[in-house]
């Protein structure tokens, strides 16, 4: 227990004096927050879906959970269920065999519900495409409100484009507009 | 030349720096090579099919693998496509048994007995339509539901827990069939395949450029060991070697990927036991790596780095520097940890006897990477086949021998030692002299490639048709060979373990689902 507490001690709170932060990303966590507040009262619920990703992006989406970018203490959520979900995190094209999978758990999400895909490949269906074990981009099999580009999203972009989700209009298909 | 005292005359594929040989063989002398190969000790490395109707000798191919001390073996079958059958090799390589159904799903030759269940193909596909046949049309199905055959455990109190493919975690697809009695698992069935995405038959078509943007997406989390693995079958087939500088780059690339997935893998594992202290504290530091490697090689995973004929960034003496200091930093951070996981009684109650692999199970069922040499196994390429840089630096090899979850957290633990020792060397001998040579495809040729990602050994089997693209590219995970122990390590282990175990191998889904 001493040996942990040591280490905690000598770490000290990274989120709040991470040197080499990205001042962008303070800025992208402070309105995060705020949109948070509004609109889901501090609490935002994210299932995350791997319909047929790489793998690399779920890298990143771990990351969000780490100390430096820390998203939990902005009231954000990975939830175990869509049912619990606000907001469902899809990474990869839709592989075929995913596909009714990835259509229940969008209905299964209850309403007021967002989509964001997420990487280059739910966001076009990428190196993938389509083909018969492939569907292509998450669009082509549930509506998506924000795409977030990128191979694989940094946990930066990933902050970014869920704003842009919670901050939106709700017209569905909109892109981030993020490169 | 032969090998195994076996009737088969091997000839050695040029180009390149690994040593790989191929062979021709009937159905009979195919079964009887991969026979002798179990007898002898050595491992199948890989099994796969293809459609050779319009080459010389035309017919389906099956191709086998094998690992044996002068190098890669590569033996191949050709049967007529109205009689595709093969030898059944899974009755003594058990890793044989999905290959074997993911050739019947994508080229359509069957092994003759065994397992005919569909692997890859989810009933989304009809029956009959094999994607990698040359005459196979671009088309378009219906999903369907499918009425899988798991094997049913009978008795008074046995219930089933049906798991996936979406998990409760950020995690891949996959479902798990859990037979259990009380809280103890009597047995467990995979179903895989849920993110197949035809790669294969995207491969066909491509220049060697873009394939390499395939292979480095085949298993995101190991992209620098596939793009080593398919640059050196391209390299092969091109007839090329990377500079020395390359070389050791590509080492290092290799060993940094190593480091930081496996105190990502030390990090879960504290978080599956409710140390989440651990979490955080390995996960902070893998995000320093992931940092360094956007800031040095301008990608947080090293994506597309490592390309036929060299590698596309090269590393300043101040870049070697922060290196260094990194690996600095790193020891003392992860020594501190292994301590305290060391005297962590809770954690250390959890770890240890739990999901228990002994060496002959892992000897029996083909092990690879992390989770053979928890067992026992010393099996690792960087050691066993040595291209430049390895055989110069000498990795050593991290053993455990009691393969339950703590074993392998032990064997990560000295792994990224014996990767900062690497790094510092690798950095230390750099070569000079540029980084790349220019790679042009060659028509008509073959290649192979292997190499000691983090998780275990990648292999690439390549080929080029007459226009000098890519006709035929198969990669194979590690986590083929792997996922069958995961099935043994949970029987008589609780639920709740499940998720412990599982972490500690931690397979990749996309890799194998293909």
């Amino acid at each position: 227990m001493f040996s942990i507490l040591r280490q905690i001690l000598h770490d000290g709170v990274l989120t709040e004096a991470p040197p080499e932060i990205d001042p962008e990303l303070q800025a992208a966590k402070r309105r995060l927050s705020d949109e948070i507040a509004r609109r889901f009262r501090r609490s935002l619920f994210i299932r995350e879906i791997d319909a047929g990703s790489c793998n690399g992006c779920e890298l990143e989406i771990h990351a969000l959970g780490i100390p430096y970018y820390n998203v939990e203490a902005m009231g954000i959520k990975f939830t175990a269920s869509p049912r619990h979900a606000d907001l469902l995190l899809v990474t990869g094209p839709v592989a075929k065999n995913m596909e009714v999978a990835v259509k229940r758990a969008y209905d299964a999400t209850p309403e007021p519900k967002l989509v964001v895909a997420t990487g280059d490949c739910g966001c076009t269906g990428g190196i993938f495409g389509e083909s018969y074990a492939c569907c292509g981009r998450v669009s082509n099999v549930i509506p998506v409100d924000v795409s977030i580009p990128g191979c694989p999203p940094t946990p930066l972009r990933l902050i970014q484009g869920i704003l842009a989700a919670v901050g939106g209009s709700g017209d569905r298909d909109q892109e981030s507009g993020i490169r | 030349m032969l090998f195994l005292d076996q009737p088969l005359e091997f000839t050695r594929v040029e180009g390149g720096d690994a040593l790989a040989y191929t062979a021709r063989a009937d159905f009979e002398a195919f079964g009887e090579f991969a026979l002798a190969a179990y007898e002898s000790g050595r491992r199948l490395v890989a099994l796969w099919g293809g459609d050779e109707r319009d080459a010389e000798t035309p017919g389906i191919a099956v191709c086998a693998a094998f690992d044996l001390p002068e190098g890669l073996a590569c033996v191949k079958l050709v049967c007529p496509v109205e009689d595709a059958v093969f030898p059944d090799l899974s009755g003594f390589f058990p890793a044989a048994d999905r290959m074997q159904r993911a050739v019947r799903d994508l080229v359509g030759a069957a092994p003759r007995g065994g397992d005919l269940r569909p692997w890859l193909r989810h009933a989304n596909w009809p029956a009959d339509y094999f994607p990698l046949r040359s005459d196979a049309p671009e088309a378009r199905f219906d999903t369907a539901n499918e009425n899988y055959e798991f094997v049913r455990v009978g008795g008074d109190g046995v219930h089933e827990i049906a798991v996936g493919p979406i998990h409760a975690g950020i995690i891949e697809p996959g479902h798990f069939r859990f037979s259990v009695m009380g809280e103890s698992v009597l047995r467990l069935e995979e179903r895989l395949g849920w993110k197949h995405k035809g790669i294969e038959r995207r491969f066909s078509g491509m220049s060697l450029a873009d394939g390499l943007k395939l292979a480095g997406r085949v298993s995101g989390d190991s992209t620098v060991a596939y793009a080593w693995a398919y640059s050196q079958a391209a390299e092969m087939i091109c007839g090329v070697t990377a500079p020395p500088r390359a070389a050791w780059l590509r080492a290092l690339f290799l060993e940094r990927e190593r480091v930081a997935n496996h105190l990502g893998d030390l990090g879960y594992l504290g978080n599956d036991v409710a140390l989440s202290f651990g979490l955080m504290q390995f996960m902070r530091i893998k995000e320093d790596w992931l940092r360094l490697n956007a800031r040095l090689f301008g990608h947080r995973f090293m994506m597309d780095k490592i390309v036929p004929g060299g590698v596309t960034v090269d590393l300043d003496d101040a870049g070697v520097a922060e290196v260094v200091e990194q690996c600095r930093t790193t020891e003392r951070d992860v020594h501190r940890l292994k301590d305290v996981y060391e005297e962590h009684a809770g954690l250390q109650d959890r770890f240890l006897t739990t999901g228990r692999v002994t060496p002959e199970l892992a000897k029996r069922l083909g092990a690879v990477g992390v989770a053979a040499r928890a067992s026992g196994q010393c099996v690792d390429l960087r050691a066993d086949h040595p291209v430049s840089p390895y055989d110069r630096v000498k990795p050593v090899v991290a053993m455990e021998e009691r393969g339950d979850v703590a074993a392998r957290a032990l064997v990560r633990f000295a792994e990224i030692d014996e990767s900062l020792r690497l790094i510092r060397a690798l950095v230390d001998g750099l070569p000079q002299g540029g980084v790349w040579n220019a790679a042009r495809s060659e028509p008509g040729k073959r290649g192979f490639g292997w190499v000691e990602g983090w998780r275990g050994d990648v292999f690439v089997a390549l080929e080029t048709g007459a226009d000098g693209k890519i006709r035929r590219c198969h990669p194979r995970d590690p986590s083929w060979m792997n996922w069958p122990l995961l099935e043994h390590a949970i029987i008589d282990n609780i639920v709740p373990d499940f998720p412990l175990i599982n972490k500690s191998f931690n397979l990749s889904y996309a890799g194998p689902d293909l």
